[in-house]
């Protein structure tokens, strides 16, 4: 909410330099969210009358007024529509001065001298209106300096201050409220304005029936017949508003919007002969339409309350009146409503019809209950003077069981000590209730204290709860007047699994071998989620940011690959990038959020260097990452060949663990790559869970004998997996084998092009003994018999 | 017989030997079986008894002489060798190493993780949990049922089925206390989610809270755990100050504010000159939401705390724009390795 500060003041005044009153605010949870000067400074410019206006020879848009300053006549030309004769209005004489130091000086237009100015509100600082000039009331002195007319109520160093309100102080959106706190803040009187009743002048009356009692436990009323509505708003009130953010509309509109940011009270105007025969208010029914002030056509839901006449629907309560009863320049009598709506039948009501008004903002955070007659009252004495009018009697509609009663809650020392840790004593307990306005029914001493029995008054709608009270004196008491301590606690020591790693190894695992982590969106584009995983419907965003964000990733690959383009767009031609985070994957009938750890790797093996060439990547080295995962997890893995549109058919596998298929690794598609414009990036995706095993460690003694290795050299058809060739190889050798090393692969010259050849080295060592050069050679001889039996290999 | 004479020559031709080989020709030369020296014994039997002896001692003189100049040489030769040999090693240890590739946390993850340590350290327990969550866990367990105003501070995005984003970690807090009986010490890391997106917001981002539930839990404890935590965190005795605010869930609420770690309260940019930087909100679990968690109010009590962790890393690491955690551009994240 906007406010200006010497309103506040007038109402309320405490010796507070304005930094100090901001700061008090803040720290009182009002947070000050900016300041604004109000006004700006001007000199020399004084009440004017405009004697005559003429139209200016040889322009059309031009008129030249004779304009007095009391004492002498001038001649101004001037450009403004409104500028006629008897007119009071802002001159400016030769030698003023205007904000930002523009000087006025005599001038020439188009052949006719002008001795001066006559200004805009835009032109003196004040708003932004420069529609015309600006039109003072009659009743100021001609000749009297316009700075002054300003200064006492509206000073021209005033500021408007931005509060954020929190949704639970709904009694500070108003000058009285804002008012109110800051004389409980700094315990000073706050002189509230006297609201003299306007006695009725007529009997005339609009029928009122609430339907909906319980969403609006009060409903008011009150005929004005004979509006004139071809006067404006005096500058107090349209400056008043500007200065508290509301832009003047004319005088109806102005003066409830007055009351709304003076009383917190929103009302509504309407045109009393465009009002069918009565005021229902109640929840819409089937095929409810409405046309809004704003020109918005609404059909309105079940769940709305409305303001309607016997033809239909008038207002959305509490939030925006219908445009065809709202008041136009021909009005003549109004109907004046002012109510009570519950705040749970209007919150939400805005939001779902795409508003927000300062009513809706109001009443969603709560209003007064009480406040209703007063307020009607203050509008319809600010309304007849400026517009005049016949008022009649205040109709009014309530259902008493449905206000919010007045809750008493209890207050227990005991409680209040223990929850702010700090001894309080009764007597401040007692003063802060009193600085409140909340009436203490009950003091009873007590073993463990005093206890108090407490009324909030109707404007503090939101206390309910002990804790609400216990809020309130620490608010008073100051939050920087609490101690700090620490809560004693009795841990018991952590437990630290062996059989599982944290996420945190993990994450350090991939970084230890050259990965950077990155963390990319969740949400992603659906082509590209398409792309990537066509076998799943992704999860869909109702209200995305945008259509790149707009579904849930079933798989990480399309934020990695996503990465690895745009490094490569800026020049990063080389990197391995990991993540790890959720994938969410509709299943059967349910949503799996299952936690991933993906990497993507591209560009060159190792950073260039004077001491080597340059190599691609290859599917070996993420191929690589991943064994040394699952090495690391104490997980023997198996790799198969994998048939997916995402990856290269040929280069790319599926990562098998006691029979599961825990991921994937591979060279992303060609024709992916192209797609997304993407470069050659090698990826792999596995379930993080997998990963957290942790084999435990067992230590197996090392033998002290000595190891020997044999050479052998196969050849086998190109289609033999060499997985599985090393496997016979160690079903065949058995336990003397100590490792089994595939250091060449070979296919060329030399032998038949559908053949490839495998060199094999052996580490061969006994536990228990010297193996001898018969005992090696058997060993040898049953590898080389294990590949020829099981594929058909032939010693080369 | 001229001893003098030839150990002189044997002398000379040792001192001129240029390699080990030389050297050792000369040795032969001299004292080897068919030597000049040892011929000169050999001959011995030719002399008189009489002389034989001091002869004799003569012509080993003169040998064990020559095998002294020998041994000297040699070391001389061998240490030249040895200097010649590292020379010709030599590398230019400017040259850059091979360097094995360093990898790197995200430095949110850094600072997820430096949090995450201040905490375990005194007996909190890390809970993780679901990102996608349904109304109840993310709002109306936390007292904000489906009209309350507060829902539109959290700008939520939806799913058609009514389940949503998480906006807060606090889901996790309240399946903590719905699974273990207090006393609950836990802090919540993760992934939150709301519609908002300029230079200091981003619709994901991370959140840690905490919360701890035990008898006579006040808020004198709320505020010296979170001026512990944030001194800790900055390594820096930083003042820490709290306002009164709102949240549904706790009840009395504040925001807090630290003094602002890159001016120290002087005013700067980071602090937009007001010295003072907002980090976090916290307060006393409501006590709808320990009821609506079935914990008896008239027991225990709780506070609650929750902060962004994206925040907290622009901060620690001086980032100045957040946009730049999510560009994942590798020059970026390899500063942080």
């Amino acid at each position: 909410m906007k406010f200006s500060e010497a309103w506040l003041r007038q109402w309320v005044n405490p010796e507070l330099e304005r930094d100090a009153l901001l700061q008090q605010l803040t720290m009182a949870g009002l947070e000050v969210d900016g300041v604004e000067a109000a006004a700006k400074q001007f000199s020399g410019v004084v009440v004017g009358r405009i004697e005559t206006a003429e139209q200016h020879p040889d322009a059309d848009k031009l008129r030249v007024c004779q304009v007095s300053d009391g004492n002498e006549t001038f001649q101004v030309v001037c450009g403004a529509p409104n500028a006629r004769a008897g007119l009071l209005t802002a001159f400016a004489k030769v030698g003023a001065v205007l904000p930002d130091n523009f000087k006025i000086k005599k001038a020439k237009l188009r052949g006719v001298e002008s001795f001066g100015m006559l200004c805009s509100a835009d032109e003196l600082g004040l708003g932004d209106d420069h529609s015309g000039i600006i039109e003072l009331g009659a009743n100021l002195a001609v000749g009297g300096d316009v700075a002054e007319v300003f200064s006492a109520e509206l000073p021209l160093d005033d500021i408007t201050v931005d509060l954020d309100l929190t949704p639970n102080r709904g009694d500070c959106l108003s000058i009285k409220g804002l008012a109110r706190e800051v004389g409980v803040l700094n315990n000073a009187a706050v002189s509230y304005p006297v609201i003299e009743p306007v006695a009725d002048q007529s009997e005339r009356v609009f029928p009122i029936t609430v339907d909906a009692k319980a969403q609006c436990p009060r409903y008011l009323g009150r005929v004005i017949e004979g509006v004139d509505l071809s006067r404006s708003t005096p500058l107090w009130m349209s400056e008043r508003l500007r200065r508290c953010g509301l832009r003047s509309i004319d005088p109806v509109v102005d003066v409830t919007n007055y009351v709304l940011i003076e009383q917190g009270q929103p009302m509504h105007a309407f045109d009393l002969n465009r009002l069918d025969q009565r005021i229902h208010v109640r929840m819409s029914k089937a095929d409810d339409k409405l046309t809004l002030l704003d020109g918005q056509d609404v059909a309105l839901d079940a769940e709305t309350l409305v303001i309607a006449d016997d033809s239909g629907p008038v207002a959305i309560a509490g939030v925006m009146g219908g445009k065809h009863s709202g008041v136009q320049n021909d009005t003549q009598d109004l109907l004046l409503e002012c109510a009570f709506f519950a705040p749970l039948a209007i919150a939400g009501t805005a939001r779902r019809y795409g508003l927000h008004t300062d009513a809706s903002h109001r009443y969603e955070r709560g209003v007064d209950a009480e406040l209703q007659a007063a307020a009607l009252q203050r509008a319809t004495k600010l309304l007849l003077d400026i517009v005049g009018g016949v008022p009649g009697p205040i109709v009014e509609a309530v259902s008493k069981e449905d206000l919010p009663a007045a809750t008493q809650v209890i207050l227990r020392q005991s409680r209040l000590q223990s929850a702010l840790g700090v001894e309080i004593d009764a007597e401040a307990v007692d003063e802060a209730m009193a600085r409140l306005d909340f009436v203490v029914h009950a003091r009873e001493e007590t073993a463990a204290g005093v206890e108090w029995q407490v009324l909030p008054p109707s404007h503090r709608f939101d206390i309910a709860l002990e804790a609400d009270l216990i809020e309130e004196v620490c608010r008073i008491y100051g939050y920087n007047n609490i101690p700090s301590t620490v809560p004693v606690a009795r841990p018991g020591l952590a437990e630290v699994p062996l059989a599982a790693h944290s996420e945190v190894q993990l994450r350090q695992q991939l970084v230890r071998i050259g990965f950077n982590e990155v963390i990319t969106y969740s949400f992603i584009d659906p082509e590209w989620q398409q792309a990537f995983d066509p076998g799943h419907k992704a999860l869909e965003l109702m209200n995305p940011m945008s259509s790149e964000q707009s579904v849930m990733r079933t798989t990480m690959l399309p934020g990695l690959v996503q990465v690895a383009k745009n490094n490569s767009l800026r020049q990063q031609t080389s990197g391995r990038a990991f993540e790890v985070g959720l994938v969410f994957v509709p299943e059967q009938d349910e949503l799996v959020q299952r936690s991933m750890i993906a990497g993507v790797l591209w560009g060159d093996r190792e950073a260039e260097g004077w001491y080597q060439t340059n190599s691609p990547i290859d599917f070996f080295d993420a191929k690589g990452v991943v064994e040394s995962l699952c090495e690391w997890a104490g997980q023997t893995a198996s790799f198969r060949p994998l048939d997916d549109t995402v990856f290269h058919p040929g280069q790319s596998a599926e990562v098998v663990i006691n029979d599961n298929v825990v991921g994937r690794v591979g060279l992303l598609h060609p024709l992916l790559q192209k797609q997304f414009d993407a470069p050659p990036a090698f990826v792999f995706e596995l379930l993080s869970d997998a990963m957290l095993a942790k084999a435990p460690r067992r230590h197996q003694s090392i033998s002290k004998f000595p190891q020997v290795r044999r050479d052998l050299a196969v050849v086998v058809q190109q289609d033999v997996p060499a997985a599985a060739v090393l496997q016979s190889v160690r079903n065949a050798v058995g336990e003397n084998l100590v490792d089994v090393r595939l250091f060449d692969v070979y296919a060329g010259e030399g032998i038949d092009s559908n053949e490839k050849s495998l060199a094999i080295g052996l580490t061969l060592q006994s536990q228990t003994t010297t193996l001898s050069e018969e005992e090696i050679n058997a060993l040898a001889d049953s590898a080389l018999q294990a590949m020829r039996t099981d594929h058909a290999a032939r010693q080369r | 017989m001229d001893i003098e004479d030839i150990l002189q020559r044997g002398q000379q031709q040792v001192a001129k030997a240029e390699d080990l080989r030389q050297l050792d020709d000369v040795r032969v030369g001299f004292l080897g079986k068919k030597g000049e020296l040892t011929a000169l014994l050999k001959q011995l039997g030719t002399l008189d008894a009489e002389e034989r002896p001091k002869v004799g001692a003569l012509i080993n003189q003169a040998k064990v002489t020559l095998q002294q100049d020998i041994e000297g040489r040699r070391d001389q030769l061998q240490q030249q060798e040895l200097a010649q040999t590292l020379a010709a090693d030599t590398v230019d240890v400017t040259l850059p190493g091979r360097q094995p590739a360093l990898g790197g946390l995200h430095p949110v993850t850094q600072a997820m993780y430096r949090i995450q340590d201040i905490f375990t350290g005194a007996g909190y327990q890390v809970v993780a949990g679901r990102e996608i969550e349904n109304d109840y866990y993310n709002f109306a367990a936390l007292n904000i049922p489906s009209h309350h105003p507060a829902r539109a501070m959290h700008d939520t995005f939806y799913f058609g089925d009514g389940t949503l984003l998480r906006t807060h970690t606090s889901p996790s807090q309240v399946h903590t206390m719905e699974r273990q009986a207090p006393p609950i010490r836990v802090i919540c890391p993760g992934r939150v989610y709301r519609r908002d997106s300029d230079l200091t917001h981003s619709p994901m981002f991370h959140q840690v809270e905490g919360l701890v539930v035990d008898e006579d839990i006040s808020f004198a404890d709320l505020k010296g755990t979170v001026t512990d935590f944030l001194q800790r965190f900055f390594e820096k005795d930083l003042q820490v100050r709290f306002r009164p605010s709102y949240f549904p869930f706790t009840e009395p609420s504040a925001e807090v504010d630290v003094q602002c770690v890159h001016c120290l309260g002087k005013g700067c940019r980071v602090c937009s000159h007001t010295g003072w930087l907002e980090v976090m909100g916290c307060g006393l679990v409501h006590p709808n939401v320990l009821n609506m968690s079935g914990i008896d109010t008239e027991v225990y009590s709780g506070f609650a705390f929750g902060f962004g962790v994206d925040r907290l890393a622009m901060l620690l690491f001086e980032v100045d724009d957040l946009r730049l955690f999510f560009d994942n551009d590798m020059r970026f994240l390899r500063q942080f390795a």
